[in-house]
């Protein structure tokens, strides 16, 4: 059981940390220095959820690892977040469309692990859920702003939500182990989230006057390690430098 | 981008039962947004509970070449703050 909720914690840590480093590479040139700042925010609020996860997550590892170890000396394929958030940005569009998607669905997981039978997952839900609801609401406003703006805007968030639509399965996707913490009251079972997620989306797009895009082919595995070659060079940037001077302090 | 958005004037309240004061200013295209953008531009470092935003072109200020006869002439004045006058023994509680 330890080892399944060992993996559970880095698939909840891994999101909020790789999806928090993607959001950084926005800082300096974000449309506007309001926006620069509040996508820094997101980064900011992401990064300080992958520390509690992975902080726990080593705990019940009891392998002397701590969060930073975890998150920084870990290769490509011992990481377990899901495929949406390691995509490139893109333009401002695109990532706002990314952001959509993974903060409705981190809003909907975090509201069930706020009582999960795990009671520190549910302390760091509990935390998180109201960064996230703001996450989820400004996310879904540019959503709307953009796709009921201008021509050109219309089209960039309909590319942007076509991108991310191909990663769906995998950001729900369960396997055994998981389904077993879900029967235990601990993990959230994402299948019974996926209803609730698409209702939410299928109403923001409703408001931005898009349509819901078809379900493409699905790409999968990054639950299992199996991930696209974007997140090799961001781990790349991320780690060099606490691999460079392992230990070093400021 | 930024440039074709109006400018908006942030006031923050630092905690409940305190005014409103001026904080600074973002751009932005509509209120809603210049309420997110003063949120994450002014309160993130817990500075308030409660925000207003303004459009700066809706502020009417004063003059600053006015201000000679604006505000010089209470300069002399003194008689008008309570604690220019003398109170007899007598009363009290005032």
């Amino acid at each position: 059981m330890n080892d399944l909720l060992f993996q559970y914690l880095l698939r909840l840590g891994d999101d909020s940390l790789i999806l928090g480093q993607r959001l950084c590479e926005w800082c300096g040139h974000a449309p506007t220095i309001e926006v620069d700042l509040s996508l820094s925010n997101l980064a900011l609020d992401l990064i300080g959820q992958a520390t509690l996860f992975l902080g726990y997550a080593g705990e019940v590892e009891s392998g002397g690892r701590d969060a930073d170890a975890l998150a920084f000396h870990r290769d490509a394929e011992d990481f377990r977040n899901c495929l949406l958030v390691e995509q490139p940005n893109g333009d401002f569009a695109r990532t706002m469309a990314r952001q959509f998607l993974f903060s409705s669905y981190q809003l909907a997981l975090l509201d069930r692990l706020c009582s999960s039978a795990d009671g520190r997952i549910a302390e760091i839900a509990a935390k998180a859920v109201k960064e996230v609801r703001y996450h989820a609401d400004l996310a879904a406003d540019w959503v709307v702003r953009l796709g009921d703006g201008t021509a050109e805007s219309r089209g960039r968030m309909i590319e942007g939500l076509d991108d991310c639509w191909r990663f769906l399965d995998d950001l729900f996707a369960m396997d055994d182990g998981e389904r077993a913490l879900a029967a235990a009251g601990i993990a959230a079972d994402k299948a019974a989230l996926r209803p609730l997620v698409q209702g939410r989306v299928e109403q923001v797009l409703r408001q931005a006057t898009l349509s819901m895009p078809g379900l493409p082919w699905q790409v999968t595995g990054g639950r299992t390690g199996r991930h696209s070659e974007h997140l090799s060079r961001l781990l790349a940037e991320m780690q060099v430098l606490p691999r460079a001077h392992p230990g070093a302090r400021w | 981008m930024s440039k074709d958005w109006p400018l908006w004037e942030v006031f923050v309240r630092a905690r409940g039962g305190l005014e409103h004061r001026h904080a600074g200013s973002v751009h932005a295209p509509d209120a809603e947004l210049a309420l997110r953008h003063a949120r994450d531009t002014y309160t993130r470092r817990m500075e308030g509970v409660s925000l207003w935003v303004v459009r700066s072109a809706d502020i009417v200020a004063s003059d600053p070449d006015q201000a000679g006869e604006l505000f010089e002439p209470a300069a002399s004045k003194v008689y008008r703050h309570p604690t220019f006058y003398d109170l007899p023994d007598a009363v009290k509680h005032m």
